[in-house]
C-alpha cells in the first residue's frame, strides 16, 4: 500500500475574476520513496506541497477526489487528529532557516516543543532527545546550540536545526520545500546529503520540491515536473534525459554543462506549452 | 580549529570573560546615563530658548507695567537677565538641577512645589487608563486578528475607530451625564468627595495609594469612585490605539513562515497565536504602549478639565491663559522628562525581550 495517495487534486484562490486556480486536478501516488517535484515559479509546486498538510489558508480552497495518508482520509480528518499528525507522522522543511526559526525563541526550545505536542516526555527526557537530535544532524556541540537564537547561526547550520526538529520524532512523510534554494552553494550537498542519510535510515517517504532539476535528479528516485498547476511528466530520476514533455526537454535544454561551448543558452519557447 | 590565531583569548578562561561581560555591562550603562543627561539637556535648552523666545517679558510680570524704569533696571539685573544669554543658560541648568522651576506668577509660590501637587494627580488616573488599554486592547487586538474577518473582528475594529473619532470632551460629559448623574455609579468631578479631602497625609500624592497607606478605606472608596470613570475614558483612547497596533502587528505575524513552522509542528492553536505570533510583537508593542502612556502623562487637557482634575494638564492650560511662563516652562520640562524617561524604559525592555538587540 502507498504511504499517500492524492487524485485529482484542485487549490484555488478567490481573484477578481473568478476563483483562480494554482492546482489544477492533480495526482500522484507515494511509497516510501524520495519523490522530487519541479517546476518554475507559481507552478505550483509549493501549493501540493502544503495542502498535503492542510495548511492552506482560507480564502484558499483545497479539493481532491482522494487524499490518503497511510490509510487515513486528509480530506475529511478532523482539526484536532490533523494537528496530531503534524509534526509527529508529517512534517515540512521550509525554504530559509531565516524566516522559518521564531527569532525570539532559543533553538533548543523550538526543538524541544515538537516533543512537548506529542509526547509525555518530561523536560529531561525532552532535552536530551533535542541534543541526541542535534547530533544526528551533524551539530558537533550540541549543549552550545541548544541555548543559541536563531540569528546567531549560519544558513546551513539553521536549516540543519530545521531538519533536525523535523525528524526527532520520525515522520512518515516529510516534505522539503526547497531545502536548498536559500543556502550557499557550498553547504547545499551537506545539508541534501544529512537529509538522504536520515530518509535512508528511518525509510520515511520524502518529497522534495524545487526548481533544480540537477540536484532533484541526483537525490530523488522519481520525478514529476509541473507546470501551470498540472504534472507534464513523471518519470524515474534516472530516465529524465529521455523525457518526453517539451516544457520538460526544453528545461533540459537550458542547463549549462561543462564539457560544451554555446554562445547562448536556449530560452524556453512558452508557445508550444499554451496555458500561461 | 588550532590553526586559527584570531580566536578570543579570553574564551578559555571564564573569570577573564566575566570580567569581559561585566565591563561591557558598565561601559553600555555608562553610555545609558550619558545619553539621559544629553537628552535632557536638550529639552532645558529648548525650554530656555522658548522662555527667552516669547514676546512675554518676565520682568513687567514681577513688577508690574506701571513700574518706574530705575525699578525695572534694578529688577532686571537681579533676575540675571543683563547677563550674556550662555551665563543665563547655565544659572538656569543649575538652578533646575537644584530643583528651583521659580515662583509662579499668580500664586506667588515655587512652581516645583506646584507641579510636586498636581503630577501626582495626572499619573494616577493615566497609570489606571494605561492598564485598562494594556489589559483590554492588546487582548483584543490579539482576537481580532486571530479572527480575522469574523463579527468578533468586526466589533473590535469599530471600537477602534470610534476611539479616533469621539471627541474626548464628548464623551467625557455624556459618561457623567449618565453615570454620575442619572445612574449615581461613580463620583463626580475633582479627585475625591470634597468633605474627604485631607483626611489622609499625602505621601506619595496618590490618593489611591496615600489612602491604602493609612488604612482609611472611606477616602479610598471615595478616590477611586471619582478616578474610575475619567481613568476609563482615558483608558478607552489608549485601548482604542493599542488594540488597532496590536491587530495589524498580529496579522503581519500570522503570515510569517516561522508560524507557519509552528503549525507544522502541530502547535495546538493557542500555542501558535500567544507563543510564536505573539511574543515577537511585544518588542513592538512596548514602544506603543510606551507612547501611549507618555501621551496620557502629558494630562489630557479636555478630561482634566470636563472633571475638574487637578492634573498637569489643567494646570499648564491654566498658566498659559495667566501668562505664567516659569509655570509653563516647568510643566513643560516634566512633560519632557516625562517622554524622556518612558523612552528610555522601553530602550530597556527591547534589550531585554528581543534577543538580537542585546
Amino acid at each position: 500500500m502507498s504511504l499517500l495517495t492524492i487524485e485529482n487534486l484542485r487549490v484555488s484562490f478567490p481573484g477578481e475574476q473568478g476563483a483562480v486556480e494554482v492546482v489544477k486536478g492533480i495526482s500522484f501516488e507515494l511509497g516510501r520513496e524520495r519523490l522530487g517535484i519541479v517546476g518554475e515559479s507559481g507552478s505550483g509546486k509549493s501549493m501540493t506541497g502544503r495542502s498535503i498538510l492542510r495548511l492552506i489558508d482560507k480564502p484558499g480552497k483545497v479539493t481532491a477526489d482522494r487524499m490518503e495518508f497511510d490509510g487515513l482520509d486528509l480530506t475529511t480528518l478532523s482539526k484536532k487528529r490533523m494537528r496530531a499528525l503534524r509534526g509527529a507522522r508529517m512534517s515540512m522543511v521550509m525554504q530559509d532557516p531565516k524566516f522559518s526559526l521564531n527569532p525570539v525563541m532559543r533553538i533548543g526550545d523550538q526543538i524541544a516543543e515538537v516533543l512537548s505536542f506529542h509526547s509525555k516526555l518530561n523536560a529531561r527526557e525532552r532535552r536530551k532527545r533535542v541534543l541526541e537530535s542535534l547530533e544526528a544532524v551533524r551539530i558537533t556541540d550540541p549543549e552550545r546550540v541548544y541555548k543559541l537564537y536563531p540569528h546567531e547561526v549560519s544558513g546551513g547550520m539553521g536549516q540543519r536545526i530545521m531538519i533536525a526538529m523535523m525528524v526527532i520524532l520520525e515522520p512518515d512523510l516529510m516534505i522539503a520545500d526547497e531545502p536548498t534554494s536559500a543556502l550557499d552553494v557550498s553547504v547545499q550537498a551537506q545539508v541534501l546529503d544529512i537529509m538522504d542519510d536520515l530518509v535512508t535510515r528511518t525509510g520515511m517517504g520524502l518529497i522534495i520540491i524545487s526548481h533544480d532539476l540537477n540536484m532533484v535528479a541526483r537525490y530523488c528516485d522519481r520525478i514529476l515536473v509541473m507546470f501551470n498547476g498540472e504534472i507534464v511528466e513523471s518519470c524515474q530520476a534516472s530516465e529524465l534525459a529521455n523525457a518526453r514533455h517539451p516544457y520538460t526537454q526544453g528545461l533540459l535544454a537550458s542547463m549549462p554543462t561543462l564539457d560544451e561551448h554555446r554562445d547562448r543558452l536556449p530560452v524556453l519557447d512558452r508557445t508550444q506549452l499554451g496555458g500561461v | 580549529m588550532k590553526s586559527l590565531v584570531l580566536t578570543n583569548p579570553a574564551a578559555d578562561d571564564p573569570w577573564k570573560r566575566r570580567r569581559q561581560q561585566s565591563l561591557r555591562w558598565l561601559v553600555s550603562l555608562g553610555g545609558f546615563a550619558a545619553t539621559i543627561a544629553m537628552t535632557f539637556l536638550g529639552l532645558l535648552a529648548i525650554t530656555f530658548v522658548i522662555g527667552r523666545v516669547v514676546p512675554i517679558d518676565p520682568v513687567l510680570a514681577v513688577v508690574g507695567d506701571r513700574a518706574p524704569q530705575d525699578v525695572y533696571d534694578a529688577v532686571r539685573a537681579e533676575m540675571g537677565l543683563d547677563n550674556p544669554l550662555i551665563v543665563q543658560f547655565i544659572q538656569y541648568v543649575g538652578a533646575v538641577i537644584s530643583g528651583d522651576l521659580g515662583m509662579a506668577v499668580t500664586s506667588q509660590r515655587p512652581v516645583a512645589e506646584e507641579l510636586a501637587r498636581v503630577f501626582p494627580a495626572t499619573l494616577e488616573m493615566a497609570t489606571l487608563g494605561i492598564l485598562i488599554g494594556v489589559f483590554v486592547g492588546v487582548p483584543a487586538g490579539v482576537l481580532a486578528a486571530a479572527r480575522q474577518g469574523t463579527w468578533i473582528d468586526q466589533v473590535i475594529r469599530v471600537l477602534g475607530l470610534a476611539g479616533y473619532a469621539i471627541p474626548a470632551f464628548w464623551l467625557g460629559l455624556v459618561g457623567l451625564a449618565l453615570f454620575y448623574a442619572n445612574l449615581r455609579w461613580v463620583g463626580g468631578p475633582g479627585r475625591i468627595d470634597i468633605f474627604m479631602e485631607g483626611i489622609v497625609p499625602s505621601r506619595t500624592g496618590l490618593l489611591l495609594i496615600d489612602s491604602m497607606l493609612s488604612g482609611d478605606w472611606a477616602v479610598f472608596r471615595s478616590a477611586w469612585s471619582h478616578i474610575i470613570l475619567p481613568a476609563t475614558i482615558l483608558g478607552f483612547f489608549s485601548l482604542a490605539y493599542i488594540a488597532r497596533m496590536t491587530r495589524s502587528f498580529m496579522l503581519e505575524q500570522l503570515s510569517q513562515e516561522y508560524v507557519i513552522t509552528a503549525r507544522v509542528k502541530g502547535a495546538p492553536e493557542r500555542v501558535v497565536i500567544w507563543r510564536h505570533a505573539f511574543r515577537p510583537i511585544r518588542i513592538q508593542l512596548v514602544t506603543v504602549i510606551g507612547l501611549s502612556f507618555a501621551q496620557l502623562l502629558e494630562g489630557s487637557v479636555m478630561i482634566e478639565t470636563v472633571f475638574s482634575w487637578p492634573g498637569i494638564g489643567n494646570y499648564l492650560t491654566n498658566a498659559l491663559l495667566n501668562a505664567d511662563m516659569n509655570s509653563v516652562l516647568g510643566a513643560t520640562l516634566v512633560i519632557g522628562a516625562v517622554f524622556i524617561g518612558v523612552n528610555k524604559v522601553s530602550d530597556l525592555l527591547y534589550r531585554i525581550l528581543d534577543p538580537r538587540a542585546r
